[in-house]
């Protein structure tokens, strides 16, 4: 079982985030950078596929130099190689991009089973890269994972979404994407950041990979960002005097706001 | 605020991106409510310990990381910022390994060393007793030789983890003018915690006396030849005072980032309190504290890495870095108002924890009479 976990470095969602005023990317300079939450449980579950059958877990990252950071974490987590795609090129490059860059990457790697990845990152939220990614490969795609069990070739997942959780299965190889709820990532160890010095980690730039220069960055972007502004600040709640009707008064906030 | 670091090397970003985590999702939210009720995170040790943090500063072949103590301490700070407890322990568990690591036989260290430091255990320093507290030379526990090894009988008191360590270093008389350093096992028959002394803070972490009434101890357990107990004890300070000192720096830059981000968005009289020249100097003050008191344990760390002597150094950095949390600690009391007066907000808490840093493993008095007495000699 060999399995690619695609892992990304976003800015920490405890920090102060930024979008650039030149051209409304993600000022990456201004945030702690983290590996993705999200990647980690893709990481975790990747490893305990692994743990269960054996192979090998690739992570694969798309991101500047100073993404090597959260791909040393995915390494020290367990993971046993990485491949880094990093590019100047690359800056600026939208959800199509990223997935025709991945595919052109997983083209390169040998006998891939499966790759797992987060639904969403918590930085761009676009929550497309998975299935575009296994439309570009030509294979089955499973998003929303909630928990994932693989037998022999084939691959079941229950799929949570707002409409419900369906229960979905396809042949290897295939795309998963894992929601929050998938499992409880571990946390690396002193061992696992030492063994993690020492795994091969390959850097490719775009040639090297055989990427086309002009559909990534921000001039191959499909889409294009061009305005924004900062989210406006939460505003106080709404009291509600219990005057007898009370309990009805908060079921019509609440399905007004399609919660019940 | 999240620290800015320089590390040397990827393994401490790492150890120190490890140890935030673990700092911010495991420690920080059950702080408060343990310190209330007074329970021991025996777990939290756990965890620590699988992940490698419990051993930081000692050899590989023991089990240890191996790693200067520039990066144990900043890793110590970081824990002691989430949660005081589980940095005066990690602390106190380095330095009740230490005489082991550094006096101790080959064989000893074969013997007991790779489960001290295998992160399942911990321990506790047994040095202070009623009447030998500053003058911990008054000891009067006794060690009396026998068949076997060692009868020990006395009683030791203000002892972190006592009751729920694995292994106390204890100091003992094995004769009337000879201190040595005993590792004695935490299951030794007679030897027995009293319940835990009663605290203004760190109430998560128990302090209790232990009594010893003939306790057999191993003659193998005695580590570093009888009569150098005294001088092992106060070698362990040097190293552990520079403990307490990342302690009280990490505990200083909570209270900080508790008190800029109350006053940023505290408004009176139509702006934020920040605006304030009063206040605002006021944190500058207590941001020049932390900033200093970490640069001078960092100082004195280096020294240590790179064998020269540093103990005169660390007894200035446990002073600096002490008195800094007790000001800075204080003053983020006033920072927040009424609001800081009250279990609401950490730093009521942040101030009584503060307190004792400024009195174990030798209180500042003390630093002063080891710097003092350094210079005088020089
Ligand atoms: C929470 C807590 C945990 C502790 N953990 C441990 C532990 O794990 N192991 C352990 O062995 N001990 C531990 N201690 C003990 C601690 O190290 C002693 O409390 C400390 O050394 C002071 O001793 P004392 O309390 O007897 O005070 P005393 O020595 O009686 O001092 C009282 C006052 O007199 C001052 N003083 C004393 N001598 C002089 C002098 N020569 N010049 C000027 N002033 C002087 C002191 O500074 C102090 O202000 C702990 C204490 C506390 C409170």
């Amino acid at each position: 079982m060999n399995i690619v976990v695609l892992v990304k470095q976003v800015p920490d969602t405890w920090s102060e985030r930024k979008l650039s005023d030149s051209d409304h990317t993600l000022d990456r300079a201004s945030a702690d950078a983290v590996l993705d939450e999200i990647n980690e449980r893709a990481v975790e579950e990747a490893l305990l596929a692994k743990e269960a059958h054996g192979g090998e877990v690739t992570a694969l990252c798309m991101g500047p130099e100073r993404a090597t950071e959260a791909i040393r974490k995915a390494l020290s987590m367990g993971a046993d190689k990485a491949v880094h795609l990093s590019d100047e090129a690359l800056h600026g490059t939208d959800a199509v991009g990223t997935a025709k860059a991945l595919a052109k990457v997983v083209g390169t790697l040998e006998s891939v089973d499966m790759i797992i990845a987060g639904n969403e990152s918590t930085d761009g939220r676009s929550g497309a890269v998975p299935a575009m990614l296994a439309e570009l490969l030509g294979w089955p795609q499973l998003t929303y994972a909630r928990s994932l069990s693989l037998d022999g070739s084939t691959v079941t997942i229950e799929r949570e979404t707002d409409a419900g959780v369906t229960s979905v299965r396809a042949e290897l190889p295939a795309v998963v994407s894992v929601t929050e709820k998938i499992n409880e990532p571990r946390y690396p160890s002193f061992k696992g950041i030492m063994a993690a010095k020492k795994k091969p980690v390959s850097t490719l730039t775009l040639a090297d990979a055989g990427i086309d220069a002009g559909e990534v960055g921000l001039s191959g972007a499909l889409t294009q960002m061009v305005s924004s502004a900062p989210a406006p600040p939460k505003e106080a709640g709404q009291q509600v005097t219990d005057e007898g009707d009370g309990g009805t008064r908060i079921v019509e906030f609440l399905s007004g706001k399609n919660l019940v | 605020m999240p620290v800015e670091r320089i590390l040397a090397t990827t393994e401490a970003t790492d150890l120190l991106n490890l140890t935030k985590d673990i700092a911010r999702n495991e420690l920080a939210p059950e702080a408060a409510r343990a310190e209330e009720t007074g329970n021991f995170p025996h777990e939290k040790f756990e965890l620590l310990g699988e992940a490698g943090l419990l051993s930081l500063p000692y050899p590989e072949a023991h089990g240890g990381a191996n790693q200067p103590y520039e990066t144990y301490l900043q890793v110590l700070e970081e824990i002691s910022s989430a949660w005081m407890t589980v940095g005066v322990g990690l602390s106190v568990h380095t330095m009740s390994c230490y005489p082991l690591v550094e006096f101790g036989t080959d064989a000893q260290r074969e013997r007991w060393l790779g489960e001290m430091l295998g992160g399942h255990t911990l321990g506790a320093y047994a040095l202070s007793e009623p009447q030998a507290g500053s003058d911990a030379g008054a000891l009067r526990t006794r060690a009396e030789r026998n068949g076997a090894g060692y009868a020990v009988t006395g009683t030791k008191c203000w002892i972190t983890h006592g009751g729920v360590a694995d292994f106390y270093t204890l100091m003992a008389r094995t004769s009337e003018d000879e201190i040595s350093c005993l590792l004695v096992d935490g299951n030794t028959p007679g030897l027995v915690a009293a319940s835990p002394e009663h605290k203004m803070g760190l109430t998560g972490s128990p302090t209790t006396e232990l009594v010893l009434d003939g306790a057999p101890v191993a003659a193998e357990r005695l580590i570093g030849g009888e009569g150098n107990g005294l001088r092992i004890a106060l070698r362990a300070l040097d190293s552990g005072r520079l403990g307490i000192a990342a302690c009280a720096v990490g505990l200083a830059q909570a209270a900080l980032d508790q008190a800029l981000e109350y006053a940023r968005q505290r408004t009176q009289f139509g702006r934020s309190i920040i605006r304030f020249q009063g206040l605002e100097f006021m944190i500058a003050d207590m941001e020049a504290a932390v900033h200093s008191a970490r640069a001078t344990y960092l100082d004195a760390a280096r020294r240590r890495d790179a064998g020269l002597a540093f103990g005169r150094q660390a007894s200035v950095a446990k002073l600096v870095a002490t008195d800094a949390a007790m000001k800075v600690t204080t003053d983020a009391v006033q920072v927040l108002g009424g609001a800081g007066y009250t279990t609401d907000f950490p730093v009521e808490r942040y101030m009584r924890e503060a307190k004792v840093l400024q009195i174990f493993e030798g209180t500042n008095q003390i630093q002063r009479m080891v710097i003092g007495r350094d210079l005088a000699g020089a």
